[in-house]
């Protein structure tokens, strides 16, 4: 396990990430959300963003979606400045954001649809993936018919099927409840291990973080600033057990210091 | 997640055994009997006041006139209908897209509510002439508002993180009007067709008693002037039927257009 500071550009630029943040800045007209965050994702690699409620977050995701505008800063896909050209991601937000008049299939080959592929050849792509997710039995169903890990899951086959090359995962398990939020997280664990998709995934849960995750950016409260990057050296494919292994345990409290005493700064500012 | 409906525009709880009904009938039967008691007992002219038992009747007798003419109403009233729910999807597209055209068209759909029917039916019907289309343009121009202003509320309740997901998606202005605001709105859309369809039959014979040559107002003008008041009183009641059978039919519609919608409410009213 490491804790290093913020990543210096030699040696992002050795490494040519898929993507890159840096020196960031954002404000929404005078609250100030962002302040230089600078982060990089490589492919193959799923990396975590921690950081307390309303620390800017969801405005990471925001300002890769092309939605928000930085105020400052860069942000590099494939070395390139991220813009209409560029690729888009695909994302997952915070809320599932299933259609409740599409059924389950419908909903998952919405991204295919807005790219313009039929209906029909939505539904041949999706068809293999429904039994991976679980969602065989359900795919008939209406979203507001399905649990919220079933939905999560729907939400989150909605989202890999787009077939872009970095996924934004916005607290996917937040809404669920603490049992069906460890099975999520081994479930998701085990088909990320199958796909290796390159997930950027935000979540306020640090052991979550710890079990899913290769690298994690620990978020000071707003402004927003890397506070620390954590490596988490626990190998692949991970299981329950590994919760409570020795590696875990001390790297689970290493972040809880650190989110400690980045809220202490914060507070004295 | 966007179920975020209307509030329904009757009973926000249904009973599920199937006998919701029956306090309304208890209630009309009441009604009926005490009427039926006092028209016959108090020697009240049937001219003035006739019992429900020669409403009906004189109605049955007179079955051939009251059926045409309650076709003749009932055509005015769809296709004024019709004319309403298009005009309505039109300019709630065209408010929603753009601000300025909001500002610039608001006042005057706002305006055209306050037009006195008594001063605007003669009118349209000197313009028009006897037939239907004056009937079909007063059904309309009655019933186009709410069901815009029903729609433009629906277009608004679209879950912005839907909004914001299509967008990420890649997906423009139009994709995302009908993929998200449009179905958001249709739960709306037939709040606001309820609405209107309480008294859009009214307003078709209405349009009728000012000048016509057939329909439920014309019947009901003659029948006044012979003091058929039975006959009268029977063509008041079809146009009840008429108006809660057109009423009912919008939830047949409902249920075959946004089927998920009822779905919706059942399973989260649980
Ligand atoms: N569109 C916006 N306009 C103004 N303020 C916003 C907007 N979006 C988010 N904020 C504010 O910015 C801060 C960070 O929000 P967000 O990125 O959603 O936080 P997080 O996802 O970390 O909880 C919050 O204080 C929030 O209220
Ligand atoms: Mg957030």
């Amino acid at each position: 396990m490491t804790s290093r500071p913020p990543i210096t550009p030699e040696r992002a630029d050795q490494e040519a990430p898929k993507l890159r943040l840096d020196g960031v800045h954002h404000a929404y007209r005078d609250l100030e959300v962002l302040d230089g965050v600078s982060l990089e994702l490589a492919t193959g690699e799923l990396v975590t963003i921690v950081g307390p409620s309303g620390c800017g977050k969801s405005t990471i995701f925001s300002i890769l979606t092309g939605a928000t505008a930085p105020t400052s800063g860069h942000v590099l896909i494939d070395n390139s400045p991220l813009g209409p050209a560029t690729e888009r991601f695909a994302v997952m937000p915070q809320s599932d954001a299933l259609l409740p008049w599409r059924r389950v299939l419908d909903n998952v080959t919405l991204g295919l649809e807005v790219q313009g592929v039929s209906r029909r050849e939505a539904r041949e792509r999706v068809q293999p993936l429904l039994a991976t997710f679980g969602l065989e039995q359900f795919a008939r169903a209406y979203p507001f018919q399905l649990s919220g890990g079933m939905r999560q899951r729907a939400a989150l086959l909605r989202t890999v099927v787009q077939d872009r090359s970095v996924l934004l995962l916005d607290e996917p398990f937040g809404a669920l409840d603490a049992l069906t939020r460890t099975d999520m997280q081994a479930w998701l664990e085990s088909v990320w291990d199958t796909f290796r998709w390159s997930v950027l995934l935000i979540t306020h849960d640090i052991r979550e973080a710890v079990f899913l995750s290769d690298r994690i950016y620990v978020l000071s409260p707003r402004p927003a600033r890397v506070v620390a990057e954590v490596a988490v050296q626990l190998p692949r494919p991970r299981r329950i057990e590994h919760l409570s292994s020795p590696e875990f345990v001390r790297t689970e409290a290493e972040l809880r210091q650190v989110l400690h005493d980045a809220r202490g700064d914060a507070a004295q500012r | 997640m966007s179920t975020r409906g209307p509030v329904p525009l009757v009973g926000g709880r249904r009973t599920t055994s199937g006998w919701g009904w029956l306090p309304a009938l208890v209630i009309i039967g009441l009604g009926v009997a005490a009427w039926q008691v006092y028209a016959t007992r108090s020697g009240v002219s049937a001219q003035i006041l006739p019992s429900p038992a020669r409403v009906v009747h004189a109605g049955w007798l007179d079955r051939g006139a009251l059926w045409t003419n309650t076709l003749a109403t009932l055509q005015e009233t769809l296709f004024g209908f019709l004319l309403a729910a298009a005009v309505g999807f039109v300019l709630s597209m065209i408010i929603d897209a753009s601000t300025i055209l909001r500002n610039a068209l608001m006042p005057l759909l706002i305006g055209s509510q306050t037009l006195p029917l008594v001063a605007i039916a003669p009118l349209v019907i000197i313009w028009f002439g006897f037939g239907l289309t004056p009937k079909i343009l007063l059904v309309a121009l009655l019933s186009f508002f709410p069901i815009t202003v029903a729609l433009l509320e629906g277009y608004q309740a679209t879950d912005p993180d839907v909004e914001r997901l299509l967008i990420s998606m890649g997906a423009g202005r139009w994709r995302v009007f009908r993929s998200a605001r449009l179905p958001t709105s249709m739960p709306f859309f037939f709040a606001g067709l309820r609405i209107a369809i309480t008294y859009s039959v009214v307003v078709a014979i209405f349009a009728e008693y000012a000048g016509a040559t057939a329909g439920l107002g014309v019947y009901i003008e003659e029948e006044t002037h012979v003091f058929r008041t039975d006959l009268v009183f029977a063509a008041v009641l079809v146009t009840t039927l008429v108006t809660v059978g057109l009423f009912a039919a919008t939830y047949a519609l409902e249920r075959i257009m946004i089927p998920w919608y009822r779905i919706s409410r059942q399973t989260t009213r649980r």
